[in-house]
């Protein structure tokens, strides 16, 4: 075990954990901000997408050791009161189903927007084709990164 | 439809005003649905029934019973009480209930039926309470009850000019009687059955607040993970956990066994192990990464099953014939004088369900008491099962559904609630137990591999005389609850048989069981036929529903041909299927199960010589419409999941092992695979039906109907 200071939300924290414990179990054990979401462990389906630097990373697979020093987003700090552009147009649009993959397919749009606040259906795809829905919302999940970039 | 319905006194619990009173509930304004909130908070909650409360200030609480699992219940289920007590939605703050059978019947997430079966009760629950609230302020006003009308929640008496909000009478109202007899609204009367309603949970669910059952965290908790066998048929021979329990924030590794005293079983203990090694620890991490370090040994006890021993067996009996389900006429003798047979066999591999969010639960198990919370479709199943298996009393049992990351049927399954409840008992701690995607994806209840032969005799009239189908399956065939299903009662001579594989490989319900399979078999076939007969394929249908109406076999017919044409025809219309466009292939398919009528029309196109979705046309009859926000939801995630498994995912055995163990091998739909869906629903004034499943069915044929045309 070692300690580590990591920047979550702008905020310092400090854990111990194992060198290799990889960021999302660090966000949700340690940390207790459960809003990023344990789906396949191996970088598969995106729910467990956070912001590191303003890019979209799978926190399942990036140790601590990792990300020390630098800036980490997580769906609890995207806003202060869920007043994103993003995250209003996905309750605006009422994409969610059972919602379990959302917070992952919210910060990979959103920093998809932060790059390319314009972008085409393809680029759209391309961008959020690493985030499964197992519902099926992605209609609606296209229709609400549409939404947001349109107010942003 | 105006409707007098008698209430049932034991289906409410009536609280008097001085229980009920005084009862100041947390409160938190992101359950709202109201999206400004309102001036003051609320100081005192009345009961008025078990499925709400009303407070001073206006505001209701409307407890939705049944488990929310992304069908969309929590928003759906409360409406209907809203509707019917008269109530602004923005003033309705929606929690979800506990397991609690003396108040809710059927809090299950299965079938479609939550809608279906919860209708009468829902708005029943809303009318006796508006009822009582309209019969309090008369009482008050000393005026005649049938003199008062009820609007957005305040009762007014016209003549008199008085008006009283339902937070000032609820006090009253909360020691009236119940009322015997009780009026429901008329359709045309709704306001907010029929609104488009955003889900309740939304805002919750884009700031990533806690609510899933893997989101729980307590106080002394620790986190449980199980080791099964790699392979279906094997079980635990040595344990050597030496390393494991060295390694940091490892707590103990010990041996569960679960079921044992349960004497009967029943359909939801499904489990295909029950022996299990469990690691516990202080962190997730720490323990997958203990867990990896258990030195195991496993040794067969039973047939070690691989795919291909499945497809031999199944083509076997496919082959064979066997008893009939039901038989009209003389198939054998129509065959036998046929101008022509259409003959095809149709196959569907094993599926995992994938919940996006893994099997999970916590428990806290003790001498006296049991508590448990998690993700669970059926807690009430489970509870008796944890009674027995715990040897305590069903009411020493407490059992809170979260909100689900997907069910799909496979929460239907509880086994991971007894586990979690062995676990903690054994560890005497309390404990959430949790699956990584590995260990959910090679101990499903898989649906099941299934074949089926279909066959059709054409006379030389051009005329459909015989229809057979033979279906096998890995314990039971897709065919052998829908002997009465369509094409059942349009076709003289008539046939279903159906063929069992016994196998240690756990299957279950998967998203439309059986239906899921059936209807891509049935609908393909159709089109074989069609064009055996030089048909138009929606013509053909609707011949047959025709001969249902009005000339049908003698039997039972599990459907209504009028409600499944009337689907047909409205995507035909509105499709325009009658206008060929250049480059643009068609494929039609309609289905009727879990009591609602779906017909789906997919236009395709070649993109670089590969077929491409282009569009899904959907129509839809699920009579009236509770959220059409919700409903659309339902409709489109049941088409873009259909395609999906049709096109991408199986699963294969080898030795007992299932080949695929995450998404690095495992195929799901993806964004850039998904087309455009238009929906459109037939108006209708008949009491709804459930959407979580019927609109996946037919999509599979749909879409192979237009991709043969294609290529």
């Amino acid at each position: 075990m070692a300690t580590y200071t990591i920047n979550v939300n702008g905020n310092e924290k400090q854990v111990e954990v194992q060198p290799d414990t990889p960021l999302l179990w660090v966000l949700r054990d340690s940390l207790n901000m459960v809003g990023t979401k344990f789906g396949c462990g191996i970088g598969q389906c995106g729910a467990c997408t956070v912001h590191l630097n303003g890019a979209a990373i799978r926190s399942c697979s990036i140790s601590i050791e990792a990300v020390q020093g630098q800036e980490i987003t997580t769906i609890e700090g995207l806003s202060e009161d869920g007043t994103h552009p993003v995250q209003e147009a996905w309750v605006e649009v009422d994409v969610a189903q059972c919602g379990y993959c959302q917070a992952g397919q919210i910060m990979t749009a959103s920093a998809l927007l932060k790059n390319n606040p314009k972008p085409t259906d393809k680029e759209i795809e391309q961008a959020m084709t690493g985030n499964i829905c197992r519902c099926g919302t992605y209609t609606r999940i296209k229709q609400a990164v549409k939404l947001a970039s349109d107010n942003m | 439809m105006k409707a007098t319905i008698k209430v049932n006194r034991r289906s409410f619990i009536k609280v008097s005003a001085a229980a009920g009173g005084g009862m100041v509930l947390g409160f938190n304004w992101l359950t709202s649905c109201t999206t400004t909130p309102v001036p003051s908070a609320p100081k005192e909650w009345f009961d008025v029934n078990a499925f709400l409360r009303i407070a001073d200030n206006g505001m209701v609480t409307i407890m939705s019973p049944n488990p929310e699992i992304g069908q969309g219940v929590k928003t759906s289920m409360p409406m209907i009480v809203a509707e019917e007590l008269d109530i602004a939605w923005k003033d309705v703050i929606v929690e979800q209930a506990a397991l609690n059978t003396e108040k809710y019947t059927r809090q299950l997430a299965g079938g479609s039926q939550s809608i279906r079966q919860g209708w009468e009760s829902l708005r029943m629950a809303g009318a006796t309470a508006r009822r009582m609230l309209v019969e309090a302020a008369a009482k008050q006003w000393e005026v005649p009850a049938s003199e008062c009308r009820t609007d957005a929640g305040k009762v007014f008496h016209e003549d008199s000019g008085k008006s009283m909000g339902y937070g000032e009478i609820a006090p009253l109202a909360a020691g009236m009687e119940v009322p015997e007899e009780i009026e429901l609204k008329s359709v045309k009367d709704f306001k907010i059955i029929g609104a488009d309603i955003k889900n309740v949970d939304g805002p919750k669910i884009v700031t990533g607040q806690p609510m899933y059952g893997m989101d729980i965290q307590k106080e002394g908790m620790l986190i449980a993970m199980a080791e099964h066998p790699p392979a279906f048929g094997m079980k635990l021979k040595s344990l050597d956990a030496t390393d494991a329990k060295a390694m940091p924030g490892i707590k103990d590794v010990i041996i569960v066994k679960t079921m044992e005293g349960v004497e009967e079983e029943q359909w939801s203990d499904v489990s295909a192990f029950r022996e299990l090694v469990v690691v516990l620890g202080d962190h997730t991490w720490n323990v997958m990464k203990a867990k990896k370090a258990l030195n195991i040994e496993w040794e067969a006890d039973a047939k070690l099953e691989s795919t291909e021993d499945h497809e031999r067996d199944m083509l076997q009996l496919l082959s064979k014939p066997t008893k009939p389900l039901r038989k009209d006429g003389n198939p054998e003798a129509t065959f036998a004088n046929a101008a022509k047979i259409v003959e095809r066999t149709y196959e569907a591999p094993f599926l995992p369900h994938n919940t996006m969010e893994p099997m999970n639960f916590y428990a806290d198990v003790t001498a006296e008491r049991a508590i448990l919370e998690g993700p669970i479709q059926t807690p009430e199943p489970a509870r008796k099962t944890l009674a027995a298996m715990l040897g305590m009393e069903e009411s020493q049992i407490d059992i809170m559904m979260t909100r689900m990351g997907g069910g799909f049927g496979r929460r239907l399954y509880g086994h991971f609630v007894m586990e979690a409840a062995m676990i903690s008992k054994q560890a005497a701690s309390p404990i959430k137990l949790v699956y990584t995607r590995e260990d959910d994806m090679s101990q499903g209840t898989y649906r099941p591999s299934y074949k089926s032969t279909y066959r059709a005799a054409i006379d030389a009239d051009n005329k459909l005389i015989g229809y057979t189908v033979r279906g096998v399956g890995i314990h039971g065939s897709a065919v052998q609850w829908f002997a009465n299903r369509f094409p059942a009662g349009t076709v003289d001579n008539y046939q279903i048989e159906s063929h069992a594989i016994d196998s240690n490989i756990s299957t279950g319900a998967w998203r439309a069981p059986h239906s899921n399979f059936t209807a891509s078999a049935e609908q393909s076939f159709l089109d074989e036929v069609a064009e055996a007969m030089g048909k138009d394929p929606i013509e053909l249908r609707l011949e047959l529903f025709e001969r249902a109406i009005n000339d049908p076999i003698e039997g039972e017919m599990d459907y209504d041909p009028a409600r499944y044409a009337g689907v047909l025809k409205l995507v035909r219309e509105k499709a325009k299927w009658e206008e060929k466009q250049e480059g643009v292939y068609r494929g039609v398919s309609a289905y009727y199960c879990h009591n609602s009528y779906v017909a789906q029309i997919v236009d395709v196109v070649m993109d670089n010589k590969k077929p491409v979705i282009k569009k899904v046309w959907c129509a839809v009859d699920c009579g009236i419409v509770v959220n059409p926000l919700g409903a659309m939801n339902q409709i489109e995630g049941g088409i873009i999941d259909g395609i999906g498994h049709m096109m991408y995912s199986s699963l294969a055995f080898k030795d007992g092992v299932p080949l695929s163990k995450n998404f690095d091998t495992y195929k799901l739909i993806r964004m850039n695979q998904v087309p455009e869906i238009e929906t459109f629903f037939v108006e209708s004034e008949v009491s709804p039906t459930g959407l979580g499943e019927p609109t996946l069915p037919p999509i599979g044929a749909a879409v192979a109907n237009a991709i043969y045309k294609a290529t």
